[in-house]
């Protein structure tokens, strides 16, 4: 499978974009960025968000076409909606980046992140949690008689949820991947 | 047929087969390889620097005035760390360069070995690409990868990183025609559709006017051809940024001079008050826009620019236009043709009526002494007695420079270097020394002021060593005179640090290089003075002792918008707000 196979969508510069780039609020996109995987090419990228300050809330990066030394890097970021268009810009420029892609623009995407909950508790705070864990399609990858460590997989705000179901029952330890992120459809 | 060659060799195998024929360098013991290999060859030639610094500058000089990347090569460490400046620059200004650093050996990297630096990471946000090669196999089609990518859509420097090892080490050599260059191709031609738009408003435009910059210059003479043909066709008024200067000449009629913090008045009320600004290769720098909020506030916007991001990026306009000058110009120029296009005359004439206006304010006037020399006066003489030579002109950072953008006439493009974007005080001696180069029988001339003189004088040795007959003409106000100009108007006339003490005696110093120096203070003696340093056959230390309170006018304080300039003296009081002098 290619990873440069992702659905071209209206882009900032297209002759039909209808946002309002004189607008103040902040919205938070998702980016899809295909690049040479060589090394330094991950610094080229954060250092850009760090040089030109802009904000990375969320970032993934894993090869994802071997053959073609291609790797994809998810970035959630937020900014005013001509921010998001000079960071679609300044990453486009990158000579190591093959492909930016605003999916939050081009059109309705799927999110997913995975996390692992390390939760500590005896008696009923225990039970509370494994119940909650079922409720949210967590599954139970390591347990001692006194703590769990949970596997869950969505959107954020669902990790966020649980995160927050988690805390009082005994969350001891959180990890989560960032975001990984496709284009719904063909 | 592929053949194998150590790695050294190949740096400068893969040099020559790019058309190398000079390199701009310093050696050291993480290149002794590379300088081997250049020792046992005559192709190309190698300029022995003072300073890893002025390496750069001077492949900057070389690259803006040739149109051709320029080509460095320092060692590892302090080798490279001293070239970063220069890189910044050279990024900053668009200017092709591939700088070739040695490294310590790859089974070294990492142990904070002697003279080891983190070249690639120091240097990624400095250069448009870098590479550090870890293989032999790889480091010929690296280069080659490297000169395209200097070179290819916005021009910038490129570093690639060699380790010592790597130098020693054989491999086959790949043939500039094998490299890959397909996954870095940048658009070129802009949006017929666009195009055709801009089309349009420019046929209906009352008050248009062209704003143009150092983009012209790097797509390459053929734009600056186009231009004056459109500005012919259209009758345009025209206007450059300090990076764009001869794309357009300061003679044509429809000159009205640079824009900008100190552009000419009419140059920047063209700007403010236009209803139609075609930017062609300029980025809306801030010296350039002032208040953004109120940046030409009446005017629908096109842009045309290489690079996507320069587009949107501080001004949001109307007509975005992606693509090289020369190929967006011509068919620009194709469209206004085909359509029997015919502009606004009635507007056009009222506008220019207008323009004549402001143009008789004489923005640049000053008062002339008969006792000291001005610096404007001591420009106007250099113009005068140096037009029509063949002449190049390199400047420092300061006063000096924005009055010879103001006070000398480029009449085309690739004769003005100047450092723009980075403002560098110790640019202009060593890239005037690399234009020199380029241009052994040209009339290269510096024009500095003394305290960035000092920052790389040390080049002067290298002027000397390699015959470049450059002209310093230093005007010395004795001043870090744009510091204390700003500190005059903004901090109270506190005037903290900014004189420039205990200088040297500059007809002294240049003896002791064994070059020419002059000394002048008289403004009788000028003419004289500088007609012996353009005529005498050799480096020249001029050291023009001027006005030394003189500020730099017209001026737009940071954080005013353009119709808010200041002409002179008069206009001065309390002009910069808190706001303001919170800008640079
Ligand atoms: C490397 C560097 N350091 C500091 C500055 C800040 N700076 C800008 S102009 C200037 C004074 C330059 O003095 P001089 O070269 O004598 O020129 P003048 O303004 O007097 O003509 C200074 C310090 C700079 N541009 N570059
Ligand atoms: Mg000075």
């Amino acid at each position: 499978m290619s990873a440069l196979n992702i659905k071209k969508g209206s882009t900032s510069h297209s002759a039909y974009d209808l946002r309002d780039h004189n607008a103040t609020v902040i919205e938070s996109h998702t980016l899809a960025v295909i690049v040479e995987n060589e090394p330094g090419v991950l610094a080229r990228v954060i250092g850009l968000f760090a040089g030109r300050g802009y904000n990375i809330d969320s970032l993934t990066v894993a090869e994802v076409d071997h053959t073609g030394h291609r790797s994809r890097i998810t970035i959630v970021t937020s900014g005013t909606p001509a921010v998001i268009d000079q960071i679609e810009a300044q990453l486009g420029r990158l000579v190591a980046v093959y492909e930016v892609h605003d999916l939050t623009a081009e059109g309705p995407c799927v999110q997913r992140e995975l996390a692992l909950f390390k939760v500590a508790g005896k008696g009923d705070a225990r039970i509370e949690a494994l119940r909650l864990a079922e409720i949210f399609r967590a599954n139970v990858v390591d347990s001692t008689l006194e703590s769990f460590v949970f596997e869950i997989t969505g959107t954020p705000e669902k990790i966020d949820a649980f995160a927050d179901l988690m805390r009082p029952l005994g969350l001891r330890e959180l990890a989560r991947t960032g975001v990984a992120a496709l284009s719904r459809g063909a | 047929m592929t053949k194998q060659m150590t790695g050294a060799k190949m740096v400068v195998q893969a040099l020559k087969d790019q058309g190398v024929d000079v390199v701009f360098g310093y050696p050291g013991g993480a290149v002794l390889p590379i300088y081997d290999e250049i020792f046992q060859q005559n192709d190309i030639r190698h300029i022995l620097v003072r300073h890893e610094q002025g390496a750069v500058h001077m492949a900057e000089g070389y690259a803006r005035s040739t149109g051709k990347p320029g080509v460095v090569l320092v060692t590892s460490g302090p080798g490279a760390t001293n070239a970063v400046t220069g890189l910044v620059d050279a990024l900053m200004d668009s200017i092709p360069l591939v700088v070739l650093t040695g490294q310590v050996p790859t089974f070294m990297i990492g142990t904070d070995g002697f003279q080891e630096a983190d070249t690639v990471g120091i240097t990624r946000p400095c250069t448009k690409h870098n590479w550090l090669v870890k293989d032999t196999a790889k480091l010929s089609e690296t280069i080659h990868q490297a000169f395209h990518v200097a070179t290819s859509g916005r021009p910038g420097p490129v570093l690639i990183d060699i380790p010592k090892d790597v130098q020693f080490a054989q491999a086959d050599y790949t043939p500039m025609e094998k490299a890959r260059v397909q996954h870095y191709q940048p658009r070129k031609t802009g949006d017929a559709e666009q195009i055709a738009r801009l089309v349009e408003m420019m046929e209906q435009a009352e008050r248009p006017v062209f704003y143009t910059g150092g983009g012209v210059i790097n797509s390459g003479p053929r734009a600056s051809a186009l231009l004056r043909e459109l500005v012919a066709a259209t009758d345009f008024p025209i206007t450059s940024t300090l990076m764009g200067l001869g794309s357009y000449p300061a003679s044509g009629k429809n000159w009205l001079g640079m824009l900008g913090m100190h552009g000419l008045y009419e140059a920047n009320l063209a700007m403010h008050g236009c209803d139609l600004m075609i930017n062609v290769g300029a980025r809306f720098d801030d010296r350039i826009t002032g208040r953004v909020k109120d940046f030409s506030p009446h005017s629908r916007k096109a842009h045309i620019d290489i690079d996507p991001s320069s587009i949107n990026k501080v001004i949001r306009v109307d007509v975005p236009i992606v693509g090289d000058v020369t190929l967006v110009l011509e068919e620009v120029l194709r469209q206004w043709k085909a359509r029997g296009s015919k502009t606004n005359k009635a507007g056009l004439t009222k506008w220019w009526k207008q323009i004549a206006e402001w143009r008789a304010v004489d923005c640049l006037s000053f008062k002339n002494s008969e006792k000291t020399i001005k610096p404007q006066h001591a420009l106007q003489r250099l113009e005068a007695l140096t037009k029509g030579m063949d002449r190049y002109i390199t400047t420092e950072v300061g006063q000096h420079q924005m009055w010879a953008a103001q006070f000398l006439g480029f009449e085309d493009p690739n004769r003005w270097m100047t450092s723009g974007g980075l403002g560098t005080m110790g640019y202009g001696l060593p890239a005037s020394i690399g234009v020199q180069i380029a241009h052994p029988d040209a009339l290269v001339i510096n024009v500095a002021g003394e305290a960035s003189w000092l920052m790389n004088m040390q080049e002067m040795g290298t002027a000397m060593q390699f015959r470049a007959p450059v002209k310093q003409f230093i005007l010395n106000n004795e001043r870090l005179g744009m510091v204390r100009q700003w500190q005059e108007l903004l901090h109270g006339e506190r005037y903290s640090h900014s004189w420039s003490d205990a200088l040297p005696d500059f007809v002294k110093l240049a003896e002791a290089f064994g070059c020419k120096g002059i000394k002048c203070q008289d403004p009788k003696d000028l003419d004289d003075a500088i007609m012996e340093m353009i005529r005498y056959d050799g480096p020249v230390i001029f050291d023009c002792l001027v006005e030394k309170h003189e500020n730099c006018f017209p001026m737009i304080p940071s954080g005013k918008p353009h119709n808010e300039m200041l002409l002179g003296e008069a206009d001065t009081q309390g002009v910069i707000g808190a706001k303001g002098a919170v800008l640079v």
